[in-house]
């Protein structure tokens, strides 16, 4: 993963897609949001998402998946050039989250991230803060989710201590 | 509930309507106790960071030890507001979550209680028979220690629309 000094507001990143299928969405929601249009597809047809839709935060677990495997990769590929790797703090947290579009079975989500502000911690100058917009696309490119997340990020000099 | 309204048969058994969430409580939920095995389950196929799959690197992580994934906490949170009131509401979905913020580490063992408010009801400009009701719900462990707040909508059928609002 990247450091602080690296990230630059405005930078974009493809971090992965995701084909929700029927089986997925019906065990995610069997187990955590068992509400009729998760689990069964007359009953999605008959609901306001028109199919059976995939929980929402079942989407927002896709994402954080592929964000994880993406930051990974950085990862591993940081540490075979020799570089030192930056190790992400814990979220606090985030806002603005929007379900924008039904995501139903066979749609396929292309997972982005934006960074939207970065600023400097006041209390922990070893660590920076940014706003991530992460976002979910379908197939037909509109976007279904949206969400602003908070990172705590370290800072390059901090990991030469 | 009238047959006429298009309802899916599932939901004429399902009591709660816009009507039934005023400003205010609506309860406590739970216990609900979260073991190691499904915080490594949700982990392995989410959220592999070390600190939530692997107790030694845990405890050398920010969490000072093993910890659920954040977004595994949201998922047992709308469980527990299914088991608690969405599971016989006349629910249509939720369009997000205005904030959540994830205050304290979930670990292993914890029993988690719910305590959830209504913070705005509103009847939907766009859909005059349904209402927008926005809750507040607060997980805590069996010390009191607050984990997760959270701030969603949820779309949910009026019982009774009113007649001129419907004919508009």
């Amino acid at each position: 993963m990247h450091f602080f000094e690296d990230i630059e507001v405005g930078q974009r990143r493809e971090v992965g897609s995701f084909t929700f299928t029927a089986d997925g969405i019906k065990i995610f929601a069997a187990q955590f949001d068992p509400q009729p249009f998760h689990l069964d597809e007359a009953a999605g047809r008959n609901s306001l998402f028109g199919g059976l839709a995939a929980s929402g935060w079942h989407v927002a677990s896709v994402c954080m998946k592929l964000s994880v495997a993406y930051g990974q990769r950085l990862a591993r590929e940081a540490a075979a050039r020799g570089e030192a790797v930056a190790v992400w703090g814990p979220s606090p947290g985030f806002r603005e989250l929007r379900w924008i579009r039904p995501v139903l079975a066979g749609d396929t989500i292309s997972f982005a991230s934006e960074v939207e502000q970065r600023r400097t911690s006041d209390s922990r100058p070893e660590w920076g803060i940014l706003q991530i917009r992460n976002t979910g696309t379908n197939q037909r490119g509109e976007l279904a989710f949206s969400f602003l997340a908070t990172a705590f990020v370290p800072r390059r000099n901090a990991a030469a201590v | 509930v009238r047959p006429e309204s298009g309802f899916l048969p599932q939901l004429f058994n399902m009591t709660l309507s816009y009507e039934d969430f005023p400003t205010g409580c609506v309860g406590t939920f739970g216990p609900r106790r979260v073991t190691r095995e499904e915080i490594l389950a949700f982990a392995t196929e989410f959220d592999p960071q070390p600190m939530h799959l692997d107790e030694e690197a845990a405890g050398r992580s920010m969490l000072n030890g093993l910890a659920g994934s954040g977004w595994h906490l949201c998922a047992i949170i709308m469980r527990m507001m299914f088991d608690g009131f969405i599971g016989r509401t006349a629910s249509l979905g939720s369009p997000g979550v205005n904030e959540l913020r994830w205050l304290a580490p979930l670990r292993p063992g914890e029993e988690l209680m719910l305590d959830v408010d209504v913070v705005e009801a509103r009847i939907s400009n766009g859909r005059p028979e349904t209402g927008i009701v926005t809750f507040k719900a607060v997980a805590r462990n069996a010390v009191g220690q607050v984990l997760c707040e959270m701030i969603t909508p949820i779309i949910v059928r009026r019982r009774w629309p009113d007649a001129a609002e419907e004919a508009r």
